[in-house]
């Protein structure tokens, strides 16, 4: 429950704040770019849904909290390092790796996909304040944007992406928090080789998942 | 980083090991816990062998170690309490109130009561020590280890936590190594003192033998400050005068 806490609970007002601007930014965006009258209106709630659900709400997400949670993960685990209290556990005879990483591995793994729901549905009520507030697009007709040939396979995919995202935001910063050595200098800086490490990874995997499951 | 080291610590009595900040201590030390493993030679609790056991068998020697870490090592989300409670939790099948008496017990030994619900980020440097040392006697070890106890203290905490490591090694009859550079805990509490230079035991005997020891690496780092130097000079126009 305290990782739960911690990892997940925690990371949900950033998510909110920035999809709701984001999924502003994304409609205001989209009709920019529509300049032919020929195109109806919907289409706005269609590349919103579209865009946050193949896109934003997993892998901008994931990389925002590969910021959030995975430095905070490694300064976690780094500073138990090089405090000993990963030593004192050792010498209680438990087995320090398992007990202090499988438990924000499971948590990130259950909570990323909520928080990319949550992203989904507060990045599409960003858009719709905005279809409400301006001349747009009219809240119908983003509504039924939103609804238009949705493909329940592009939700899977964004959730399946998440899971493998958690993944590796929290191995990948737990493994540079707990073999920090040294200072607190140290712990600083392995949180930020965590963070750019799980950055470039997740961005390497969205490519290959993409390839894999949007074939 | 340590050579050709060969030491024997006595029951019931504090044992020290000395040398210089780098001279291999602490290395020593968590070799002896079992923290590095080491290349080659074997390290024996009363005859069992740790070098050569398994995890599991590791773990069941464990339970009879008692560790207090140079910063004492709590765990900064857990309350006094619950750091002192940790080690009963991982080891035993006690019941809540049979823990915490056991908890409570630990924390009056060391003159902590009424801390339990206190983080370490709120207990001064002695404090923690303390509490350190409560989670060490937790599980009555049958031998503690002590890594720079007097570390980043006042020279009077210093003193308090010594005699604290001296009356419970005597009380509960452990066997405790304690590695240290500071030359009161070595005259204060040293039954039985072993010098470590460069990675090698340079000297070992008892602090009643240090202030007369040839050793000279071991007599540079005794006699390094002025005081200690002036208590030198003046030993050996004594025992000139007396010989003259």
């Amino acid at each position: 429950m305290r990782e739960l806490e911690f990892q997940g609970i925690n990371s949900i007002g950033i998510v909110v704040i920035i999809s709701i601007f984001v999924g502003a930014v994304i409609t205001i965006q989209t009709d920019y770019n529509i300049e032919s009258p020929l195109l109806p209106r919907y289409l706005i709630g269609v590349g919103v849904r579209d865009m946050l659900l193949l896109e934003f709400s997993s892998t901008m997400v994931a990389l925002i909290l590969a910021g959030k949670v995975g430095s905070s993960i490694a300064s976690e685990l780094g500073t138990m390092r090089i405090t000993e209290q990963i030593d004192a556990l050792e010498i209680m005879g438990v087995n320090s790796a398992s007990f202090l990483i499988l438990p924000k591995i499971i948590s990130t793994m259950f909570f990323f996909p909520l928080l990319t729901i949550l992203s989904l549905i507060v990045g599409m009520s960003g858009g719709y304040a905005v279809a409400l507030i301006s001349d747009v697009s009219s809240p119908q007709e983003y509504v039924y944007g939103l609804q238009y040939v949705f493909y329940p396979h592009y939700f899977t995919y964004a959730l399946k992406k998440m899971i493998v995202f958690a993944f590796i935001i929290t191995t990948i910063s737990a493994y540079h928090g707990y073999y920090a050595e040294g200072s607190s200098l140290e712990v600083g800086k392995s949180s930020t080789r965590a963070v750019v490490h799980s950055s470039i990874v997740i961005l390497m995997f969205n490519l290959i998942l993409t390839k894999l499951i949007l074939r | 980083m340590l050579d050709d080291i060969s030491i024997s610590f006595e029951k019931g009595k504090t044992n020290l090991i000395i040398g210089k900040s780098g001279s291999g201590k602490t290395v020593l030390l968590k070799s002896i816990v079992g923290l590095h493993e080491v290349d080659e030679g074997t390290i024996l609790f009363d005859d069992r062998d740790f070098t050569g056991m398994n995890f599991k068998q590791k773990k069941q020697v464990r339970k009879e170690f008692g560790m207090l870490f140079q910063g004492a090592a709590l765990f900064d989300s857990f309350t006094v309490e619950e750091n002192v409670r940790y080690p009963l939790d991982m080891f035993t099948d006690m019941s809540h109130e049979e823990k915490m008496e056991r908890t409570n017990f630990c924390l009056h030994r060391v003159d902590m009561d009424k801390s339990n619900h206190f983080f370490p980020a709120e207990l001064s440097g002695g404090m923690r020590k303390r509490v350190g040392i409560a989670r060490a006697i937790a599980l009555n070890p049958r031998y503690l280890f002590c890594d720079e106890p007097n570390s980043g203290l006042d020279p009077q905490t210093a003193i308090r936590i010594d005699k604290l490591i001296k009356e419970i090694t005597a009380e509960f009859d452990i066997t405790t190594i304690v590695n240290t550079h500071d030359m009161n805990s070595v005259m204060e509490i040293g039954d039985k003192v072993v010098f470590i230079y460069e990675g090698i035991k340079c000297w070992e005997g008892t602090r009643d033998d240090i202030l007369s020891a040839e050793n000279q690496y071991l007599n540079d780092f005794v006699f390094a400050t002025n005081l200690a130097k002036t208590v030198k000079l003046i030993q050996n126009k004594k025992h000139n005068q007396g010989a003259g």
